[in-house]
Formats: C-alpha cells, sequence, structure tokens
C-alpha cells in the first residue's frame, strides 16, 4: 500500500480548476460546431436543465441534509414567474426576468422549507409533497398565471439577450450553458464556504451543530432557499430553452422523483453527482431506446421496446447502485484513479 | 477489471447508437413520422388510432402499389402521452427525408411543436383535437385541425342537447355541467361553454378531474348536488369508464351525460359494463367494419398478415375507425398535392398545400369506400378545419348506433371567436397574417 501512496504522490497532480475549464471550453468552443440540431434539443437541452436542478436539490438534500418531494413544483413556479414577470413587467431584460423567478422560487421554498424546523427523514419528505401539489394545483386553478390561455399552455416568450435572438438549437444551448455554468459554479464556491459547511454539520448531527453555534433555524431556511432558487432557474431553463412551452402537468411529481433520483444514482453531496446522474436519466434512455429500435424495430412495436427499454434501465440503476453506493461520481473517480495508477505503473 | 469492461461495453454500444444512421428516402417514398404510443393511461387510444393509420397506409401501399407509384413508409416512437418525449421523437425523426405530416394525437405535444414545425415547414395534423384557433390558417399555416375541432365540437354538443330538450331557445334556464380531463385538450374548451352558455342563456358548471382520472368521487358528489340537466364527459382514457361507473354510483343518470369525441370509444364504454348502457356520445366517424374501405383492410392488410392491431374485436372500433379516416385524409392530401407538383416524393411545404385544397365531398368519400364512415371535408387556404360533421351514437351494451343525422356545428357563430383568439396570438408573436397568394407559394425543394 505504501508503494501505492508513493506512486500517487509522485503523479503529476493537475490544478483543480483544468478539467472544468477544458471541459467549458468544449462546450462552448466545439460542441456549438459539430453538434446536431439532435443533440442539442433532445440531449444537452433536458440535460442541462434537469443537472441544474439536480445541483439544487443536492444542496438542499446532499449537503444540508433536507429531504425533498417539491422539487418539480420549484421549477414550475420558476417558469411560470418567469413568464409572467417577462409578460407584464414592461422593459425588464430577459435576465432580469429570470432573476426574479429565481428570488419567487426561493420564497416558495422557504415557505415550504418552515417545517424542516420540527420535522425530520421522510416526515419532512411528505410535507415538501404538499409543496407538489399546492403550486401544481394554484397554477391550474387561477388562469391569471397561464396568462388565461384556454388550455393552461403557456408559449415561451422568444429568447434574446441584449438585443441578440438565442432562438436556434445553438443559441438556447449556450443560453443555457451559460445560465448552468455560473449557478453551478456560485454552488461550487457554496459548498467549500462556512455556509457550505454549516450545512454539512447540520446534516451530520444537528444537536451538534447547534452546540457549536451554527444558528439551525436560519441555516436550514437559508438551504432551501438557495437550492429553490436555482431549481427555480433551472425550471425556467426546461420551460423556455427546452420545450418552449410550459404546461403545469409537465412539472408532477414524477419529475420530482426524476430530480431526486439524479442526485442518490449521481452522488449524494457532490456538485459534479448531479450532472452525472442527469446524463444517465436522460442521455441512457434515449441511447437504449435507439439501440433497440434499431435492432428490434422491425421485430417488435414499439409499445413493447419501451416496456422492455424501462426494465433494462430499472436492472441497471440496481447494478449501479450496488457496485458503487455513492454513486456515479464515486464510480468516476475510482476508475481514474486505477487508470491514473495504470498509467503510472507503465 | 470489471470496470473497465464495463466502459467498453457502453463505448460500443455508444458507437452503435451514433452510427445509426436513418436511410435516406428513396426517390419514390413518402415518409410518416409518428409520434405514437403504445404504453401509458392512454393506450388504448393509441394503439386504436395509430393501428389504423397505419393498417391504411398498408392498405395503399399493398392493394395501389404506394400512392401514384410513391411508397408510403413511417416508423414509430414511443412517447407515452408526454411532452418532453415527443419532443425528443419529434427531433430524432425529422432528419428524416420526405417527412409527409406529423401527427402526434396530443395536444399538449401539438402546442410544443408548432413553432418548429412552422420552422422546418411540415404539416402538423391534430384531428379532432388540437388548438382551436389554429384553424385560421392565416396565423397557422402549418397546423390543421382536421374535421372537428374543439369549439365546433362543442357547438355540436350544445345543439344535440337543445335538439333533445325541444330546441335552442329550451336551453334558457337549462344547467348542464362539464366534467373535464385536467390537461390542455380538456381544458381548450372552457371559454367557449361559457360564451355558448350566455348565449343561450342556461349555466354551465365546469369541473376538473385530475390527470389521469381514476378517482372522481368528489366530482360525482358536486354534481349530484348540482342536479344538472346534462353532463357534457370530456374525458379521455381511463377517466371515462371511471365517470360512468361512478355516475351510477351517485345515481345519475347515464342517458343524460353526452361524450366528447374522445369520450366515445368502444374502450371507453366496455370496462364500465352496464352502467354505460344508454350513454351517447358525439362522433365524426362511426363505428362499425362494414365499410368497404374496411372491409378491404380485413381482407387485404389483416389477409396477408400485416395488420397492426393485436386484437382483430377491435377492427371497425371508434378509434381504430378514426385512425382510418386520418388515413384517408393524410394520403388524399398527397394525392391532391401530387396533381399540382408531379408524382413524386413531395416536400412537407407541398403536402401543406395539398391540404389546403383536400375537399372531399360525399361523392368522393363513397369512392374511397367510406360513405357513412364520416361525411365530408372541404379545407382551405385560412379555413384548416375543413367543415367536418358530426353525429351521436348510443351505447347499447354491445355496440354503438347511430341516433341522429350528420350535424352541421355552427360554424359561422365560431370563427369570429376563432379568428379574435388567432390574431391576438399572431400579435403576442408578431406573426404577419398570410394572404391567399402566401398560400400559393411552395417551397418545393
Amino acid at each position: 500500500m505504501a508503494a501505492i501512496a508513493a506512486d500517487f504522490s509522485t503523479a503529476p497532480v493537475l490544478p483543480k480548476w483544468i478539467a472544468p475549464v477544458l471541459l467549458l471550453a468544449v462546450a462552448y468552443g466545439v460542441v456549438p460546431l459539430i453538434g446536431s440540431s439532435y443533440l442539442f434539443e433532445a440531449i444537452l437541452l433536458p440535460f442541462l436543465a434537469l443537472g441544474l436542478a439536480g445541483v439544487g436539490l443536492n444542496i438542499l438534500t446532499g449537503y444540508a441534509g433536507q429531504v425533498s418531494l417539491g422539487s418539480a413544483a420549484f421549477m414550475a413556479a420558476g417558469a411560470f414567474a418567469a413568464y409572467n414577470f417577462n409578460l407584464r413587467v414592461e422593459g425588464l431584460p430577459l435576465i432580469g426576468s429570470i432573476f426574479l423567478a429565481g428570488i419567487v422560487a426561493a420564497a416558495i421554498g422557504i415557505v415550504f422549507g418552515l417545517p424542516s424546523l420540527r420535522l425530520k427523514g421522510f416526515y419532512l419528505a411528505v410535507s415538501t409533497l404538499a409543496a407538489q401539489f399546492f403550486v401544481q394545483w394554484a397554477l391550474t386553478k387561477f388562469s391569471w398565471f397561464s396568462n388565461n390561455s384556454a388550455s393552461g399552455v403557456i408559449d415561451a416568450p422568444k429568447l434574446s439577450i441584449g438585443g441578440l435572438a438565442l432562438d436556434g438549437a445553438v443559441g438556447r444551448y449556450l443560453f443555457a450553458l451559460t445560465i448552468v455554468s455560473i449557478l453551478t459554479f456560485l454552488a461550487y464556491r457554496l459548498v467549500s464556504s462556512q455556509t457550505g459547511r454549516n450545512f454539512i454539520a447540520i446534516r451530520d448531527n444537528e444537536t451538534a451543530a447547534r452546540i457549536i453555534g451554527i444558528p439551525v433555524l436560519k441555516t436550514k431556511l437559508l438551504a432551501f432557499a438557495i437550492s429553490s432558487f436555482i431549481i427555480g432557474v433551472a425550471g425556467v431553463i426546461w420551460a423556455f430553452a427546452y420545450l418552449r412551452t410550459v404546461e403545469p402537468d409537465g412539472f408532477d411529481l414524477d419529475r420530482s422523483f426524476q430530480i431526486l433520483f439524479i442526485i442518490i444514482i449521481g452522488g449524494l453531496a457532490s456538485i459534479r453527482g448531479a450532472f452525472f446522474g442527469a446524463a444517465l436519466i436522460v442521455v441512457f434512455p434515449l441511447g437504449l431506446s435507439r439501440l433497440s429500435g434499431f435492432l428490434l424495430g422491425d421485430v417488435f412495436d414499439s409499445g413493447v421496446l419501451d416496456m422492455s427499454q424501462r426494465i433494462v434501465l430499472g436492472a441497471l440503476i440496481i447494478l449501479f447502485l450496488i457496485l458503487e453506493p455513492d454513486g456515479l461520481v464515486a464510480l468516476w473517480d475510482r476508475i481514474r484513479r486505477r487508470l491514473l495508477f495504470a498509467w503510472q505503473s507503465t | 477489471m470489471t470496470f473497465l469492461s464495463t466502459i467498453k461495453a457502453a463505448a460500443l454500444s455508444a458507437a452503435m447508437i451514433v452510427s445509426v444512421a436513418l436511410p435516406s428516402a428513396h426517390a419514390d417514398e413518402q415518409y410518416f413520422p409518428l409520434q405514437s404510443y403504445r404504453v401509458g393511461p392512454y393506450a388504448a387510444g393509441g394503439t386504436g388510432f395509430f393501428g389504423g393509420f397505419i393498417d391504411y397506409l398498408n392498405l395503399i401501399n399493398i392493394r395501389d402499389g404506394g400512392v401514384n407509384g410513391v411508397k408510403l413508409t413511417w416508423d414509430e416512437c414511443e412517447t407515452q402521452y408526454e411532452v418532453e418525449r415527443g419532443v425528443e421523437c419529434y427531433e430524432r425523426q425529422k432528419s428524416h427525408a420526405g417527412a409527409a405530416a406529423w401527427n402526434p394525437l396530443s395536444v399538449g405535444i401539438a402546442y410544443a411543436m408548432i413553432d418548429r414545425i412552422t420552422a422546418d415547414k411540415v404539416p402538423l395534423i391534430t384531428v379532432n383535437h388540437g388548438r382551436t384557433d389554429s384553424t385560421d390558417g392565416r396565423v397557422f399555416p402549418y397546423v390543421f385541425p382536421l374535421l372537428l375541432n374543439p369549439y365546433s365540437e362543442t357547438s355540436g354538443i350544445v345543439n344535440y342537447i337543445a335538439s333533445k330538450e325541444g330546441g335552442i331557445d329550451k336551453l334558457n334556464g337549462k344547467k348542464i355541467v362539464v366534467l373535464y380531463h385536467g390537461s390542455p385538450y380538456g381544458k381548450e374548451t372552457i371559454p367557449i361553454y361559457e360564451l355558448l352558455a350566455q348565449k343561450y342563456g342556461f349555466t354551465v358548471q365546469q369541473i376538473e378531474v385530475p390527470h389521469p382520472g381514476n378517482e372522481q368521487q368528489s366530482q360525482w358528489l358536486t354534481i349530484r348536488r348540482a342536479k344538472p340537466d346534462f353532463v357534457v364527459l370530456r374525458g379521455w382514457g381511463v377517466m371515462n369508464p371511471v365517470a360512468l361507473k361512478t355516475a351510477v354510483k351517485v345515481g345519475y343518470p347515464v342517458d343524460h351525460i353526452v361524450g366528447n369525441v374522445w369520450s366515445n370509444s368502444e374502450e371507453d364504454v366496455i370496462p364500465a359494463g352496464d352502467a354505460a348502457k344508454g350513454y351517447t356520445a358525439i362522433t365524426t366517424q362511426a363505428s362499425g367494419n362494414s365499410y368497404p374501405v374496411v372491409q378491404e383492410i380485413v381482407k387485404t392488410v389483416y389477409g396477408t398478415g400485416k395488420g397492426n392491431l393485436e386484437d382483430k374485436s377491435r377492427i371497425g372500433s371508434v378509434y381504430h375507425n378514426l385512425g382510418i379516416v386520418n388515413g384517408i385524409l393524410n394520403v388524399e392530401a398527397i394525392r391532391v398535392a401530387q396533381e399540382k407538383f408531379g408524382h413524386r416524393t413531395l416536400t412537407g411545404d407541398e403536402v401543406r398545400w395539398g391540404f389546403e385544397h383536400l375537399k372531399l365531398d360525399p361523392a368522393k368519400v363513397e369512392a374511397l369506400g367510406a360513405k357513412d364512415l364520416f361525411h365530408s371535408i372541404n379545407v382551405s387556404w385560412d379555413n384548416h378545419e375543413g367543415e367536418g360533421y358530426v353525429t351521436f351514437q348510443q351505447w347499447d351494451g354491445k355496440k354503438w348506433n347511430v341516433v341522429s343525422d350528420w350535424i352541421a356545428p355552427d360554424w359561422a357563430l365560431l370563427r369570429p371567436m376563432i379568428e379574435k383568439s388567432a390574431e391576438a396570438y399572431s400579435k403576442e408573436k408578431g406573426i404577419k397574417l398570410r394572404t391567399a397568394d402566401d398560400a400559393n407559394a411552395v417551397t418545393t425543394n
């Protein structure tokens, strides 16, 4: 073991910022040039939106230890708030609407975070269900939210920043990528700050945290607010950049579960994990469906194929979690370490 | 090293997915991207409709060798009636060359596609449903709520209730409850019921049933308290049999429930058993398999083992027949466009022109073997619905019996409202109103 440790210590240690910067360089510099519209519209946009929602939920659940099943409600609140700010406030730039939408989602998050002061674990999860049902109900019940649209479906406004139109697939991708990068960077800074350590302290032992002087009440509500802000903005990306249409039913309980699975599979208390999880949840089923359609499309109808994909996907998720209960991010780190080690020893 | 081998396998399968290049259409093929749904709560509608559609396309290929020699092709992408899956399917299928028209059979998916298909210039068909104001071809050049838009359906139902009461003036003071599906589709008719209620002097109470609608106790208790003269069931999928059963439970008479065009199938009434006996529903296409075109499908398509329905007893059911009618409309639009642009693979815009000149009078419908299956259609560049006629059918416990003539909805009354709504949309989106000349300018490559 000593030899291994020594090897690791002599391995060239790259600065931490190299990987994200390289990734962003590819995302901004290479992908827009070579990507097809399918890649942007069907894979990258939902991946970015759900990845960001995963980051938001991970702050609350992974770092601060508060389980929430209301993520889709906060996404819906963000999407509808941005739509209404954009519609009703003259002259407000799009970025302003999105920021205010995040604030609205944060405010709703604080309200529904209040039970966390008394409730823990599954009980808290059940109480956040109230947010899920209440927000969806309110958006359906009061047609003001959808500008009295007959069917309750709203059309997303045209995306533009400072006169620059971003309506094409690439434009919307860059728009989403920029917002996601900024918020992810801020989230990353947050979790390594004192506030982030307070979150972890509360997650690991609330009583101990209280004793060492962490304001538990304030910190929990702060976690709800920040998490809901990020999830709200993710809802805006989902509605404005990805689907370009919104209906309250698109933000149902299934979506909340989806986001929760993203962070569990990706890795709790890891910013990268949210994106790993989103990649698995968004990209993998599509790949599976295309592969099975290609191989077996002539033999079975699409219904049978879809059912079998679900079985395969479910089995794989179980397999992943058995192999690596800490999520894909831990799996990734282990593979990287082994590869590095193999490369070192040759 | 198991992880490495896993990674290797994953990389291999990823490479395979990337290499799945869709075969490009030959010069003599016209492609239908089918965003179908065969699983999920609405599978009964999906399998019936897409089954009928595919059966008709197969009939044209087997019997006629395609449309004037142009073979019809298609593939299916499963949406489960979910918007984001529908969008993914759209992006997946649109790269295929020679797409004729999109038929997602979901209002939510159709809404999400409007901007996309308008940019790509391929028609979007929402037969018997869709966004009502897309009837206005000046604002929605590529969207076609063929046969019956939701407002026409509402007008037809209200006129039918009036005829049961003894005339349109008898509606004054009556009370109607609309029980609607909690989806974009279900909500589409809320304003038009309010307007007709004001115009004819009846009161209307509209009650939502959350998707998918398998629990309706509280809604029906509200209805029992309200004691309406009629209940309009604007349901979809599992919501319909549950509504009929719950109505019986709370003691509401089933012959005073009128179903809309998505609550009118065998799959809606058979699961309700005796509770459905006497239930009436509107339709644009009669049920049954005695029509010549359905018989030909039985003989030519199912006879050669190419039939799409697994359960042969569903041949001639309401959804299957709607799929067949939808197939007729799509194929005839291609035929119309081919007469103008040549017997070859058409562009989406050329097919759009075909739909805008799709005129099937009763004689033509009879020639197609569909006499009495549906009445007629008359689409124009600014009227994308095409003045479809409706009829009413009653369930006797075994089959649907037609109980009315072909009825025309009150189009003159509805058109100004549709134009107003469409113009508001065009203003919001900054769309310039199209003229007849614009409609004749066709992109041919």
